[in-house]
């Protein structure tokens, strides 16, 4: 990539000097950047986890049915032209379905993460800023659930929400935040005594601007960081539900779905189930590697922890 | 860990000599504390489940009279915080109710499921002891080259593939294809019953009663879904032990020893993986905790009749009391044993006594 930059534009990137604060924070992208392109893995991890964003957004492009309707004539098939991937029970095209498949695999991690991070950081910059008795209670709520078994609870609270994909994503947030406000509240703990939030008390800020303005950004990027590695085990957790048949219903062409209605077929036509489970395994791993990447290049400190 | 990146106000407290006593009544205080937890999770979905209690047990067809009866008889009419003294009263006496779908006390029930389950996550769990600890020590110990590389890559595709894909798969190469191991189910269905079940778990009551027949094809059910589970344990064990091991060759005794002119070998296993034992309790406990409820996919997967089939039917058939005496049990021994790997911990680490 910075071949291909203009030399002004890489020179005001690596200037001693910054000019603004803008110019401050590029520069601290580019250098994280530059580290993190030099990392295999992680830039392996990038690249699987681009290709299902652009997998998903072409979708409707990059696929000839909805891999919805069933055709009854086309049951089965093995690998062809026409079906790249065969076709599954109902004769629908399984290569359509892993595609449009991917954009509920994305849908489920960035609402898990919707629900979480923010939960997460709440609570434990909550807990970790005001310390005592807030910090107490919080945290004792906190280890409860961190003492948790998460597939079983999950299991429980699909059984009471029903079955479903937004109840699974719902029942994977609730055994999943407590890790999150864990490491926000160690952040936390360590910016709070730190003179800038003096500063700012003394500033007249009020205690919710100082968590919001000063703390929670500075507690993100751990968070960010392990939301990462977290995605494969969302993931696996989601298409787990799928396999049980507790999360996204047919004919949803969630994975973990379709690995299950094509079980009944593993001995004569292998595919059906297992070329979703090849899905999930890639994405899975691209979310640990590009994870592991992005605990090296942010945290240099907690490698290979 | 590092020692001085801030982390240790998170993961845990070191307790000065005299406050030993004091850490060990605050790990049992936080045991209490987290089985109220539990208890309270499993109590409010119990109560905002979409099933009515009492219709589950009259039927619909039922009068207003009896279902009235049956109403007060499970105390509905009391305010909420009764409700839930007498829900820990009845678990504290080991009543977990009926189940709906096998007309047993759910107690009973999972007595009768749950050696199966313990059977699988315990030899999983030895799996993964045994070989994913000599796996981190060697990946340790060559940083950097080609065995180190190999335990990552093994740890990345452990974490990253889907147990019951992988199960299905296993199936069909191992069992359908080869026919090397045995299918589904704990034993073929011709050796079932006969060995009789003192313990229930079936290897042990197979070798008991001399049923060595039986005994070889239990090992040849167990063998997959095992080695399947054990995987998984072993990417973790391994990951954290080559972790462990690191921090303790960096440190400076490693480095007197050597200058002292100790064997490698000795400096290895009798000086660095001696410390990193203490360590490796708390993971141990914790694999084995997370084996016992990550068996629930497997268990699917290769029909094996314990607690996790058991919570997945109930969970099908509307059997509320199944699915939440099910997860009380397995939430209760995964709290246990964490808390169990913890005061070992404490107990056993020099630092903390």
């Amino acid at each position: 990539m910075p071949a291909t930059e203009s030399q002004g534009l890489r020179a005001w990137l690596m200037s001693d000097a910054p000019a603004s604060a803008w110019q401050a924070r590029a520069q601290r992208i580019y250098l994280s950047w530059r580290v993190f392109a030099r990392n295999p893995i992680a830039m392996t991890g990038l690249f699987i986890v681009g290709g299902l964003i652009v997998m998903a957004i072409l979708a409707p492009w990059i696929t000839h049915s909805s891999g919805l309707d069933p055709v009854l004539d086309e049951r089965l098939q093995p690998w062809s032209a026409q079906h790249w991937l065969g076709t599954d029970e109902l004769g629908r095209d399984i290569y359509d379905r892993i595609v449009w498949g991917s954009r509920i695999t994305l849908y489920i991690v960035a609402l898990v993460g919707i629900i979480v991070v923010p939960l997460g950081l709440l609570i434990g910059t909550l807990a970790g800023y005001m310390g005592g008795v807030v910090d107490n209670v919080l945290m004792r709520i906190t280890d409860i659930f961190l003492a948790f078994p998460r597939l079983i609870l999950a299991l429980a609270f699909v059984a009471t929400l029903g079955r479903g994909l937004e109840n699974a994503i719902l029942a994977i947030a609730l055994t999943t935040w407590s890790p999150y406000a864990r490491i926000a509240r160690a952040e936390a703990l360590t910016i709070r005594n730190s003179e800038f939030i003096l500063a700012a008390r003394v500033a007249g800020a009020s205690t919710l601007g100082i968590l919001l303005r000063h703390v929670v950004p500075l507690c993100a990027s751990s968070v960010i960081v392990r939301l990462t590695l977290d995605m494969a085990g969302i993931i696996l957790t989601a298409a787990g539900l799928g396999f049980l048949g507790l999360g996204a219903q047919p004919p949803t062409p969630e994975w973990g779905a379709m690995i299950s209605s094509g079980r009944q077929f593993l001995l004569d036509q292998w595919w059906v189930p297992t070329v979703p489970g090849i899905a999930i395994f890639i994405v899975s791993l691209g979310f640990n590697l590009l994870g592991d990447g992005l605990r090296d290049v942010l945290d240099p400190k907690r490698e290979g922890g | 860990m590092t020692d001085h990146n801030g982390q240790t106000a998170g993961t845990g407290r070191a307790p000065s000599p005299p406050n030993r006593l004091r850490a060990l009544v605050g790990v049992f205080f936080t045991i209490v504390l987290t089985f109220v937890g539990l208890t309270a999770v499993t109590f409010v979905i119990s109560r905002v489940m979409p099933v009515d209690p009492v219709l589950a047990i009259v039927g619909d067809r039922a009068s207003q009279e009896v279902y009235d009866q049956v109403y007060l008889r499970l105390g509905l009419d009391q305010p909420i915080w009764v409700q839930y003294l007498r829900y820990i009263n009845s678990l504290l006496h080991g009543d977990l109710g009926t189940s709906i779908m096998t007309g047993q006390t759910v107690m009973s029930d999972i007595a009768r499921f749950f050696p199966a389950t313990l059977e699988l996550a315990t030899v999983a769990t030895l799996l993964g002891v045994f070989v994913g600890i000599p796996m981190g020590v060697v990946a340790a110990v060559n940083q950097g080259r080609w065995p180190d590389h190999v335990v990552r890559v093994v740890g990345l595709i452990g974490y990253s593939v889907p147990v019951f894909w992988l199960g299905l798969v296993a199936l069909l190469v191992f069992y359908a294809k080869l026919g090397w191991t045995g299918g589904p189910g704990r034993v073929e269905v011709y050796f079932d019953g006969i060995v009789e079940p003192y313990t229930g778990v079936l290897l042990l009551d197979a070798a008991l009663a001399g049923e060595w027949e039986v005994f070889r094809n239990a090992v040849s059910h167990l063998i997959l879904p095992a080695t399947l589970l054990g995987t998984f344990s072993l990417a973790y064990v391994a990951r954290m032990t080559r972790s462990f091991m690191l921090d303790q060759l960096g440190q400076e005794y490693i480095l007197t020893a050597r200058v002292k002119g100790v064997s490698e070998f000795r400096v290895i296993w009798g000086h660095a993986f001696r410390n990193v034992l203490v360590q490796l309790i708390t993971i141990i406990g914790l694999t084995y905790a997370s084996l016992l409820e990550g068996s629930v996919l497997t268990e699917t997967v290769f029909a094996w009749p314990g607690i996790g089939s058991y919570i997945t039917r109930g969970l099908f058939n509307n059997d509320m009391n199944a699915v939440l005496g099910g997860t009380i049990v397995v939430g209760a021994c995964f709290v246990g044993i964490n808390m169990l790997s913890d005061v070992l911990y404490r107990l056993v680490d020099p630092r903390a006594r």
